[in-house]
């Protein structure tokens, strides 16, 4: 991904919106540093990665980032509680082998953690299911169920039930669908778990 | 000054005495150290730019340029070289012999002042802490107080480790190749296989064979025949050699009928050229005691707990067998948990050990990067 197409993801974009300048971030799958290097240019943060591919680590590192091959279930462990004011997971919650292990992570290390993930709960998953019977294959979720790392899909619903469990707070919530730009929604309406494609979470604990 | 000069590389050096004595991990003290090393382009107006090398276990401090012993080329040319990650037109590059080595530094071979003969064994034995002691009372002689990066592979990223520990104050970045931070007991299995290879060798004479006039060549070529193998990876012997015979048909004796065997003769017979016995023992004696978390009570991330500021680069190869991935794991592990700033990937290669010494494309722009990068927060153009 070029810098410029970089800039253009609206998924990127909701994401720099959130995270303060000069801020200690760490992207957990970060995958050849795009999002990394984008806040490390806008944002002027102190930005850290990690990512499972070691070819996409090479690239990190060729480009001067500061990554460490590594998985979102085992490595987050190392890091020390709040070395970073944000964890960023992109996109991998769903392939994580253990997803309420890592988001519980997340918060240990960082004080805020932005979270973005395919809700399953979008009405096109649900008319895939439900009328033609076949797992979904949709723009967020592009691949065929025997090719996707995708391992723990959530809806909408599953995720906030699950910051409940973790006692985490919701500070802020977008939905995101086929490149449009970020819309604010209380990921709590019925409706929103129909409607967003994809869901952005600011996350922080509470108290 | 023998060989021919790269005037691209702008070399400098010779032999430093270092300024009072150096004090050893072992209780000894060496009175007069001298310490021989290499410089490749110009210490910058702001001492900025500076750059410490550590050689590995059978390296020496001519890393680039020509060797004046046989003219080949330095050991790390493919890294080290105009537009390469270390450049002399921007970086000052400081490598130095090992003390206990044999390539000009004080060790085993060198004159004992106070009986005009060869220490042999009566050298004190040194560590790799001791090593790094050393270089940085060679910096010091050099008016070099901060270092841009120190860089090494395999030993040289044990004393990288080391330096980290000791004088993190001294550092801006660090990258450790190919390395532990401790010693297996497999490492120190093959250690000792050398060492026994020597000392089996009636040449040898307890350490003394200065004083008979010969060396003991068939025991260190042994040693270093057994360590070789130790340095490639079984899909490297098989695809250089396979089972590959040396002459049409089986000799039907104990010649080097295949080509690995006549290959690895060539190496042992070529070491012996160039390298003493008695610092093959010293040199791997220290490896063997290295065991940095030791000194913390076995938590290796006390020993980076000083060196948070430090940019931390550690890089592994697929197919090592000697110092494997998870060596390499548990120092990043260690970094992360001290809160150091660390990089770390692990490069695809069926080169074994030595792929590090060898044209690794991934290896050289990974270097670039993590070099221009740190070069930019450390303000060198």
């Amino acid at each position: 991904m070029s810098p410029a197409e970089a800039a253009r993801r609206e998924d990127f974009r909701a994401i720099l919106g959130l995270v303060k300048p000069g801020a200690r971030v760490l992207d957990i799958g970060c995958g050849e540093g795009a999002l990394l290097e984008l806040l490390g240019h806008q944002k002027q943060v102190d930005g850290r990665g990690l990512e499972i591919q070691p070819a996409n680590v090479a690239l990190c590192l060729a480009r001067g980032l500061a990554v460490v091959q590594g998985d979102a279930d085992h490595d987050l462990d190392d890091f020390p509680t709040r070395a970073f004011d944000y964890a960023i997971l992109s996109q991998t919650l769903q392939t994580v082998r253990q997803p309420r292990h890592v988001l519980s992570e997340l918060l240990r290390v960082a004080e805020r953690a932005i979270v973005s993930f395919p809700n399953f709960g979008h009405w096109r998953v649900r008319w895939s299911l439900m009328i033609r019977g076949r797992m979904p294959m949709t723009g967020a979720l592009p691949q065929a169920w025997w090719e996707t790392e995708n391992i723990h899909l959530c809806t909408l619903r599953d995720f906030t039930q699950l910051c409940e469990a973790l006692d985490l707070s919701i500070e802020a919530c977008a939905a995101l669908a086929d490149g449009k730009p970020a819309r604010a929604i209380d990921p709590m309406r019925a409706i929103e778990n129909w409607r967003a494609e994809q869901a952005l979470f600011l996350l922080s604990r509470k108290g | 000054m023998n060989a021919e000069k790269d005037a691209t590389l702008d070399e400098g050096g010779g032999v430093a005495r270092l300024a009072g004595p150096l004090r050893l991990d072992s209780g000894a003290r060496l009175d007069q150290v001298e310490i021989a090393y290499r410089t490749y382009g110009r210490l910058n107006a702001d001492k900025s730019n500076a750059v410490l090398v550590c050689h590995a276990l059978t390296g020496d401090q001519h890393v680039a340029g020509r060797h004046p012993v046989g003219g080949k080329p330095g050991w790390w040319t493919q890294v080290i070289g105009p537009g390469l990650p270390l450049d002399p037109q921007r970086h000052f590059i400081i490598c130095s012999n090992v003390v206990g080595g044999c390539m000009g530094s004080t060790g085993p071979s060198s004159i004992n002042p106070e009986t005009g003969k060869p220490w042999g064994l009566s050298f004190p034995v040194i560590t790799i802490p001791d090593m790094v002691r050393a270089q940085a009372l060679l910096l010091d002689h050099l008016g070099v107080e901060t270092l841009f990066a120190v860089v090494g592979g395999s030993m040289g990223g044990m004393q990288v480790l080391q330096w980290a520990a000791d004088y993190p104050e001294r550092l801006f970045s660090a990258v450790c190749i190919a390395a532990t931070a401790r010693h297996s007991a497999q490492n120190i299995a093959f250690h000792e296989v050398g060492r026994q290879a020597i000392m089996a060798d009636p040449s040898w004479n307890s350490g003394d064979y200065a004083s008979l006039g010969g060396r003991p060549e068939k025991g260190l070529a042994v040693a270093r025949m057994a360590a070789h193998i130790t340095y490639l990876s079984e899909a490297a012997l098989q695809r250089k050699f396979g089972r590959e015979l040396q002459r049409d048909g089986l000799s039907w004796g104990f010649d080097a009928d295949f080509q690995v065997e006549s290959y690895l003769r060539h190496q042992g017979a070529t070491f012996v050229d160039r390298f003493d016995a008695n610092s093959y023992l010293y040199i791997t004696r220290a490896m063997d005691y290295f065991d940095l978390a030791a000194s913390y009570d076995g938590v290796l991330a006390e020993a980076f707990r000083r060196a948070r500021h430090v940019q931390f680069c550690v890089l592994s190869f697929t197919s090592d067998w000697l110092y494997p991935t998870p060596e390499s794991r548990d120092i990043v592990r260690a970094l992360n948990a001290s809160g150091a700033r660390a990089s770390f990937v692990e490069i695809d290669s069926d080169k074994g050990h030595d792929a590090f010494l060898l044209d690794e494309p991934v290896m050289r722009s990974v270097l670039a990067g993590f070099l221009d990068a740190a070069g930019s927060a450390r303000g060198l153009a």
